[in-house]
């Protein structure tokens, strides 16, 4: 190798080196460029997926994610308005999926007649999507992928 | 009492001595005037949000719900002020109203919800009150901003046009019956159901609860 050609490579690996840092604070500069004392100007608040499609859970005990808006629906110790369409009784007449039964147990898995009040504040778990761009790359990978490349290097499933 | 009256109809019925029938009709069309406009103005004075907010039961409790709301702040910058909803827009709905809402100033003289406990107590019975007016009307208060007719479901989500369109559009429900709750913090409406139900049976299971 030349001299000539080890620079490039130099500049390479010193790139390669402070790309982590440099992430870093890409990351750290989700408050914008402006000073700690100040505030920079507000983002745009991305769209909520509204489709009303449901999406994939990414794991079997992930508790689904709510493909709609839920602005000003209101969740108090008083009234779950997430109820008026989810309920038990009301899903005829809306046609959305119900409250699943696991939310009627009780700590000691006894099932009880309406909701538990441990699962009554929805948003705890369910919560809306929005159209933002990941400030990192996800790495996340579905459990069937990992079963799939388990089995195709010999392993049992 | 019955003397008074009949003294009173003697002195009506007989012709003024003194005063020209100019002055007496002249002057009893002005007067009319007076009071007619004077009325109006002190109707249209008690139609304002400044004069609902001037009491603290509504400026620190209803009032304050409805500022996160989008009937108070949203994009386009319309706004619905209290009478917008809560008075009707007709004469004679809103001399209806305002009649019953003297109602109101009695509760006002005697604190019926002057303390914020007071009103969490009373918040169910006065929702109620405002869901009865709105089904019994057909929601016209929403319907004097929000027409059915004008409005385009292609240009709404999914799930709002098919809702519109299955209750709305066939008039099977009003606005209110799924709107609830839009403009204020709902009250709790499953214990009250329990609480104040007449079906013998729900009577029957709490006495049975109570005794178990």
């Amino acid at each position: 190798m030349t001299q000539t050609a080890r620079i490039p490579t130099l500049a390479a690996l010193i790139v390669a080196l402070a790309a982590p840092v440099l992430a870093q604070q890409s990351v750290a500069t989700l408050r914008g460029p402006a000073d700690l004392a100040e505030n920079g100007p507000a983002q745009p608040i991305p769209a909520v997926v509204n489709s009303d499609i449901r999406q994939v859970r990414n794991y079997p005990e992930q508790p689904p994610l709510i493909p709609h808006k839920i602005d000003g629906y209101q969740i108090t110790s008083d009234y779950n308005q997430c109820l008026t369409c989810h309920s038990r009784t009301a899903i005829e007449v809306s046609q959305a999926p119900m409250v699943s039964i696991t939310h009627f147990m009780d700590r000691e898995g006894q099932f009880l007649a309406s909701i538990s009040p441990r699962r009554f504040f929805c948003t705890q778990c369910h919560v809306p999507q929005s159209d933002a761009r990941p400030l990192v790359e996800n790495e996340f990978v579905d459990v069937d992928t990992v079963l799939d490349y388990v089995t195709s290097h010999g392993g049992s499933d | 009492m019955i003397r008074f009256l009949k003294r009173t109809w003697a002195i009506i019925k007989r012709p003024s001595v003194h005063l020209s029938l100019g002055f007496l009709s002249l002057g009893g069309f002005v007067m009319g005037l007076l009071f007619w406009g004077a009325f109006n103005t002190a109707l249209e004075l008690t139609n304002t949000e400044t004069f609902c907010t001037g009491c603290h039961e509504m400026r620190d409790n209803v009032f304050v719900e409805l500022q996160a709301t989008i009937h108070y702040t949203n994009r386009s910058g319309v706004r619905a002020t209290c009478p917008d909803c809560h008075v009707p827009h007709n004469w004679t709905s809103k001399i209806a109203r305002k009649m019953a809402a003297s109602k109101e100033v009695w509760g006002k003289i005697f604190g019926t919800i002057n303390t914020r406990e007071k009103f969490e107590e009373k918040r169910l019975e006065l929702a109620q009150h405002e869901w009865a007016r709105f089904e019994a009307n057909d929601s016209l208060e929403c319907r004097n901003c929000h027409s059915a007719d004008s409005m385009d479901i292609t240009r709404q989500s999914k799930r709002a046009a098919e809702a519109h369109e299955r209750f709305l559009f066939t008039g099977e429900n009003t606005c209110i019956d799924c709107h609830k709750g839009i403009a204020h913090t709902l009250p709790d409406i499953g214990q009250a159901m329990l609480h104040k139900s007449s079906d013998p049976n729900v009577t029957e299971l709490q006495t049975f609860l109570r005794t178990d």
